[in-house]
């Protein structure tokens, strides 16, 4: 149940249905966006948001920020690694 | 009214005569133009003067659908046959081309397959000589089957074969992998992917003829279809008893292929390829067989992806990104998606 | 690819092992056992396994194989009944591809489809749906299977069946939630753990806090890691940074994807349609999209009783009681094409992965 990959909304096809399409590196699909609309948002509110699809739909969004910080964490730590050697 | 295939066309009779002479014989022009004889006939002393050994080789083609990006069944059956020779190192030079029809087919389908395959044999130099059309009722074949056979020549001194693998030998692929799998896969209307990767059918005959202008000495060849690359390396393998070093990090992938792999939780190694060869050739030419096949379209994306280790018996071994080694075997069975 | 490759660098994987090489080896210089480290999640044996992490990490750590793979806990009972539903006129049987090679008593999902059941590979609950409304002869029954990631995908489907009224839609529900499982795990007496490395798309749905047993009751740190080897090596440092400072603690590695509660939205999902206990199983309100209900007395398993059935080594390399290797089955007579059960054959299960992968460890 882990296949999931991360992708960015670039439309939306259907309003009432809560459909929109991912771009996943090229390869784009149309993915059910219940699990990430904000309460009363509207659903173009989400184009350009990444999100992890899993089986058809957009199970969280992802935070770029987190992901920026995290990597950031992982790069200071590596610069430290080579100031001890 | 649309035409259609009907049980006529494949009855000997004067239905089918209409059929061969509209849409067969304009498109396949032939060794004898537009005369039918019941066989082919090709002039023996023809053939010698290309080499010294016959290469004769077969398949048959199913897919579904029929068109997809980048081609279609038609293509599909003359490259693929083109290249099953062309990897022996034989000049491809006829072929035949037999058709199974579903009754109900459209006859305009029919002829952009015909027109495709002439085409692509064209495009080849290759003759399309010989034939047979059946028609079967409707429900007892996917719309339209085709099986080529193919003969070629291949030179004296060109002695290539999968038993000749030899420690030291490097490992050349002509560019990426997964192309066909990956536009067949995205292709079909149940998965709703919208990608535009496009099969890499096409004729490598060119390609090797270059490739054996630069080293007539190629050891092994073989075009990696179904199974993909990890199943013509397994092959490989098997047959001289090595062990094959390949480098993740050299294997060209395209980036909407990967898109589709990492979507469906497939892996490239085992995709289907329309076009691409993989070459083990004695390490002290590789730079040149490289450069070669680099000046031509059908090898501009080529890279080294990893060399022959030892003769300690069959083995594929894979050096990840990170430095830890993993076995590639084949599969078994075809990959599904998968959701975990 | 944007928020994969990064998570894939190999420099910065150097970097987190030579980290956890160090700390690895000041824990080992007060102990004198190796580290266990349970992965829960199967994607996370994939991951390892693919990347070949066991082989570059310190000695001192070993790494047990969990049970978080819902293919390789599907018992022989729930492949029966699909295959005997798939095998009614009239049924399409739509399933993720994962289950199509799982054994059953008699025949898997893939031989009953060689034999003229109706059986599709869908990527999508959704596209069952789609399945069942374009065949209204049909009764279109999705095979709904997957740990907590996949159920609000299966319960959103419901809830659209239900709002569609479509009248030839049902489910055969064999959702599995993580806590009993892993409940099953740390009760186990033969099995002394360190750490847990939790799956991360399960945390993204229910969040942190179904978690915090493992560290309250049970005093085992436990963190939340991505899929990614970058991610996989980073929550392993966290886990080794704790159990080096001596504390028991929910951490959350994957903090791009998710949230301390989890997503709500997909938690109300599956509390309208799933009665979550022991078992997951579909509430009365949605009855008659549940299969078992709807084809009552059809569905039934030629399955033996389960001391003959189920093969035991299964369940012990399962549980990581045993490594896949030290099965005598394994590559014998249980192989990727004549497997005994889901383990040999699922993507995430541990001997499908050593079988694969698992080789060039002897070779290296």
């Amino acid at each position: 149940m882990c296949l999931g990959v991360p992708g960015q909304i670039v439309s939306i096809s259907d309003h009432k249905s809560h459909l929109a399409v991912v771009d996943i590196s090229g390869v784009k699909r149309e993915v059910n966006v219940s699990c990430v609309m904000d309460e009363g948002e509207p659903v173009m509110e989400l184009i350009g948001v990444w999100v992890l699809v899993h089986v058809g739909f957009a199970m969280s969004r992802l935070d770029e920020e987190e992901a920026r910080r995290t990597l950031e964490l992982l790069s200071d730590l590596g610069e430290f690694q080579e100031g001890l050697s | 009214m649309k035409e259609i295939i009907t049980l006529a066309h494949g009855a000997g009779g004067k239905a089918m005569e209409s059929l061969i002479q509209h849409v067969f014989v304009p498109a396949f022009h032939g060794v004898e133009h537009a005369v039918l004889e019941d066989q082919a006939r090709i002039s023996l002393r023809l053939l010698a003067e290309h080499g010294d050994r016959l290469a004769f080789t077969t398949d048959s083609y199913v897919v579904d659908p029929l068109f997809f990006p980048g081609g279609d069944i038609g293509m599909l059956a003359v490259n693929g046959t083109i290249n099953d020779l062309a990897v022996g190192g034989a000049m491809p030079l006829y072929m035949s081309c037999a058709m199974v029809l579903e009754e109900g087919l459209p006859i305009e389908t029919l002829q952009r397959v015909v027109d495709s395959m002439a085409e692509a044999a064209k495009a080849a130099q290759v003759n399309i000589v010989t034939g047979d059309t059946k028609v079967v009722p409707r429900g007892q074949c996917d719309k339209l089957y085709i099986n080529t056979t193919g003969i070629g020549v291949i030179d004296s001194g060109v002695q290539i074969s999968s038993q000749r693998a030899r420690s030291g030998d490097v490992i050349i692929v002509n560019g990426s992998i997964g192309d066909h799998g990956a536009a067949i896969v995205s292709a079909r209307a149940d998965l709703k992917l919208e990608a535009s990767i496009r099969s890499d059918t096409q004729s490598l005959s060119e390609l090797v003829q270059i490739m054996l202008r630069a080293c007539p000495d190629i050891h092994c060849m073989r075009d990696a279809t179904r199974g993909g690359v990890a199943a013509v390396l397994n092959e490989l393998a098997d047959a001289s008893q090595c062990t094959m070093y390949v480098n993740e990090k050299s294997i060209p992938i395209s980036s909407d292929v990967r898109g589709v792999c990492e979507i469906l939780g497939f892996d490239p190694l085992y995709l289907a390829n329309e076009g691409k060869l993989i070459a083990v050739v004695p390490e002290p030419v590789a730079e040149l067989v490289l450069g070669a096949m680099r000046q031509h379209p059908s090898g501009a994306g080529s890279a080294i992806i990893g060399q022959v280790v030892d003769q300690q018996g069959s083995a594929v071994v894979m050096e990840t990104q990170f430095g830890a080694k993993r076995v590639i075997n084949r599969l078994v069975g075809e990959q599904f998606p998968r959701i975990c | 690819m944007k928020y994969i490759d990064e998570f894939r660098d190999p420099g910065q994987a150097r970097v987190l092992v030579q980290c956890i090489a160090k700390l690895a080896d000041q824990i080992a210089s007060l102990r004198s056992a190796p580290l266990q480290i349970m992965e829960f999640c199967g994607g996370h044996t994939h991951t390892i396994f693919r990347y070949g992490i066991e082989q570059v990490l310190p000695k001192s750590i070993e790494l047990v194989h969990g049970p978080g793979c819902p293919v390789c806990v599907l018992p022989r009972e729930a492949v029966d009944r699909c295959v005997a539903l798939a095998e009614r006129p009239g049924v399409i049987m739509t399933t993720f591809g994962d289950a199509m090679r799982v054994p059953g008593s008699r025949k898997n999902l893939l031989q009953a489809k060689a034999e003229g059941a109706d059986v599709r590979m869908v990527y999508s609950p959704l596209d069952a749906l789609s399945i069942a409304r374009n065949t209204p002869d049909k009764e279109v029954v999705f095979f709904a299977l997957g740990f907590e990631t996949t159920m609000p995908s299966t319960a959103l489907t419901l809830q659209q069946a239900h709002d569609e009224r479509l009248q030839n839609f049902s489910m055969l529900c064999n959702h599995v939630t993580t806590p009993p499982v892993l409940t099953e795990i740390l009760q186990d007496n033969q099995l002394q753990l360190d750490g847990f490395i939790a799956p991360g798309h399960v945390a993204m749905i229910i969040g942190e806090q179904p978690f915090q047993f493992v560290a309250c009751d049970y005093g085992k740190p436990l963190v939340i890691s991505g899929f990614e080897p970058v991610d996989v090596l980073q929550a392993m440092l966290m886990l080794l940074t704790q159990i080096h400072q001596g504390r028991s603690q929910v951490e959350n590695q994957y903090l791009r994807i998710v949230r301390q509660s989890g997503n709500t939205s997909a938690q109300m999902a599956l509390c309208d349609v799933f009665d979550i206990g022991e078992k997951v199983t579909i509430r009365d309100r949605y009855a008659r999209f549940d299969a078992m209900v709807r084809f009552a007395g059809h569905c039934h398993s030629e399955a033996l009783p389960v001391s003959i059935s189920e093969p035991s080594y299964c369940a012990e390399v399962l549980k990581g009681r045993i490594r896949p290797l030290q099965c005598p089955l394994f590559g014998k007579h249980c192989s990727p094409g004549d497997p005994q059960s889901a383990l040999m054959v699922s993507s995430e299960g541990a001997c499908a992965a050593y079988y694969q992968y698992g080789k060039a460890e002897a070779m290296a």
